[in-house]
């Protein structure tokens, strides 16, 4: 039986989800202590406008680099039970290869201190459904068990491919440990900052012409709240997440009352180079895939197994997203 | 509709609050505006009469059908008849190619079709919905003049296997009068590969009178639904014993064969000579 007491930690706490998870997690009764760690501190709550958020202060930050073997000296220092990875960055970082290190080596980096250690017996790795790619030829809704006709060779889909692999093969080496990977659809919320909420929040928004993709968000709510349930208890596997339904591109853009202007693909990646250089947005080429072909998941199994669906359905977290930051 | 209808219909439109399915099917723009512009063609051009439609069972079913006519129109007519006669919406699965392009790939999932694969098949059937192929595929739709009403392979028979891991009937369809839309008398191979087509077709009207070359002959059509052949007693185990699911493609391709030679018999000319 798993022990009363707990010590989580959780990576990638600087940013939103992960500041929020963390903060969740430390008002449980039944965690002892929650330590967070990245590579820059979180926000301070108060100009992060956190009213409505509860504290980070029962959070202990360490500022670690994920990519250097010091979190095995955290990991072994505070007998941690359960590690919940959350730093993948899938936004600009300085550069592609300063976020495929970020990415990849910190996640190994990560698991060799998991593999050492004696008291971690939880691994919860947030994932994307980026790891799918995006392809006119693949089925049109993806379960856990598909194979891409294309395996994403760019980007944060690349990333997260890798970052999947490492954790099979730690599962595989520690089967005592339990390790469950969640596949995120894009997450969407009053808070959230990534490529596309900046994409969607532009005055007037490039889509490519003659395609309207499928897409489907998680609202930021449902994210924190699963990974909360998997953090807490075993649930071991690889799992979609997405709100119910799927939007067209087209219809987020009329919900947006936004302007948008179809253009051709090749001119597509080029405003998207220059939005990029404008520190903007960044429409990488497997965001291009995204924003052309569109994906969808099937994310029944999670709900089968914990007995919990997300609150938002895709259209429902979207308008939420557009009540907050919309400014209509 | 009246003029209230289509302000509201508008509104909604232009408001992005409409439904669209996992697969992209948007039912509401494809009964309110594709079939309605698809319905002139199958009135008053085609004719089209349809047969057997009781044949149809009242729950999800694989409709299996001849291909032909150069350009996918058969498929477009088969799904007004089955939403105009039988009140019944089915969701065609086509070829990749008809997926990569842009405009007509996303137009085609709004319509309801998804790719031809094994796992969107399987999803449609277990949802209940009356799925159609063309198991022909380009073999069917590209083959020559001479080769009209003549049966191509049916593929590897995996929309037979799909079948019957849903347990579910194959309703075999014949399409008559496609054959004749566009009389397909030669090929120009290399235009075709330059374009990245299966096919580029020379017909008695294209390419010498240009656009006008597209308008499609009018031929009378007619849509027969057979005899539903009970792919639904299979033990779905057998879905993946290639013997059973060979017999059972041959079984339909026969039914559909042979009821193609009755129906064009029973039409007469296409074009009341």
């Amino acid at each position: 039986m798993s022990p009363v007491t707990r010590t989580i930690l959780v990576t990638g706490i600087s940013r939103h989800i992960g500041a929020r998870l963390a903060s969740v997690l430390a008002a449980d009764p039944a965690v002892s202590r929650v330590i967070g760690v990245d590579t820059v501190p979180p926000a301070s709550p108060t100009r992060d406008g956190g009213a409505q958020l509860s504290p980070l202060d029962r959070v202990e930050f360490v500022r670690v680099d994920l990519r250097s073997p010091d979190i095995a000296q955290v990991i072994a220092a505070a007998d941690i039970d359960t590690v919940v990875h959350m730093s993948l960055m899938s936004g600009p970082a300085r550069s592609r290869s300063a976020m495929k290190e970020h990415n990849v080596i910190g996640t190994m980096q990560l698991l060799a201190a998991c593999q050492r250690s004696e008291t971690v017996r939880r691994v919860v790795v947030r994932s994307t459904t980026a790891v799918y790619g995006s392809s006119p030829t693949d089925p049109a809704v993806f379960t856990e068990d598909s194979e891409p006709v294309e395996v994403p060779h760019t980007g944060y889909g690349k990333d997260a491919s890798e970052v999947e692999g490492y954790v099979r093969g730690y599962a595989r080496r520690r089967p005592d440990v339990v390790t469950t990977t969640l596949r995120f659809a894009n997450f969407i919320g009053p808070r959230v900052d990534s490529p596309l909420t900046r994409y969607f929040l532009s005055p007037i928004l490039p889509t490519v012409l003659g395609f309207d993709p499928r897409l489907q968000f998680v609202h930021e709510d449902d994210g924190v709240e699963l990974l909360r349930r998997v953090a807490l208890d075993d649930h071991p596997g690889v799992f979609n997440v997405a709100g119910e339904g799927v939007l067209l591109l087209s219809q987020c853009l009329r919900r947006a009352g936004r302007l948008w202007l179809p253009v051709p693909a090749p001119a597509f990646r080029f405003l998207g180079e220059g939005a990029r250089a404008l520190g903007r947005m960044d429409f990488t080429p497997d965001q291009l895939a995204l924003m052309s072909h569109g994906r969808v998941v099937d994310s029944s199994k999670v709900t089968h197994e914990l007995g919990w669906a997300p609150k938002f359905t895709t259209a429902s977290a979207f308008d939420d997203f557009l009540q907050t930051r919309g400014g209509r | 509709m009246n003029a209230e209808e289509a302000l509201t219909f508008a509104a909604r439109r232009l408001s992005g609050r409409y439904e669209v399915d996992e697969f992209g099917y948007d039912a509401e723009l494809t009964d309110k505006v594709v079939l309605e512009l698809l319905r002139p063609l199958y009135r008053h051009w085609f004719r089209v009469e349809t047969v057997g439609l009781h044949h149809l069972p009242p729950d999800g079913a694989l409709v299996v059908a001849n291909h032909s006519g150069t350009v996918p129109v058969d498929a477009l007519m088969l799904q007004v008849a089955l939403h105009d006669e039988a009140g019944r919406a089915i969701r065609l699965l086509g070829a990749d190619l008809v997926h990569r392009l842009p405009v007509l790939g996303h137009l085609s999932r709004k319509t309801g079709h998804t790719l031809a694969c094994k796992e969107d098949a399987d999803r449609l059937l277990r949802k209940g919905e009356l799925v159609g192929v063309f198991p022909e595929g380009f073999k069917g739709i590209g083959k020559p003049w001479d080769q009209r009403y003549r049966l191509q392979r049916f593929g590897r028979g995996g929309f037979v296997a799909s079948a019957i891991r849903a347990g579910v009937p194959i309703v075999p369809c014949s399409i008559v009068g496609a054959e004749e839309i566009y009389p397909k008398l030669g090929d120009l191979p290399v235009l075709a590969r330059l374009l990245g087509l299966p096919y580029l077709p020379i017909t008695p009207l294209f390419p010498w009178f240009g656009p006008l070359g597209l308008v499609p002959l009018p031929s009378k059509w007619l849509i027969e639904f057979g005899e539903p052949i009970r792919a639904d007693e299979i033990d779905p185990e057998e879905a993946d014993d290639p013997m059973v699911v060979f017999e059972l493609t041959d079984q339909v391709r026969e039914t559909i064969q042979r009821s193609l030679n009755a129906l064009r018999l029973r039409r007469g000319p296409a074009f009341f000579l």
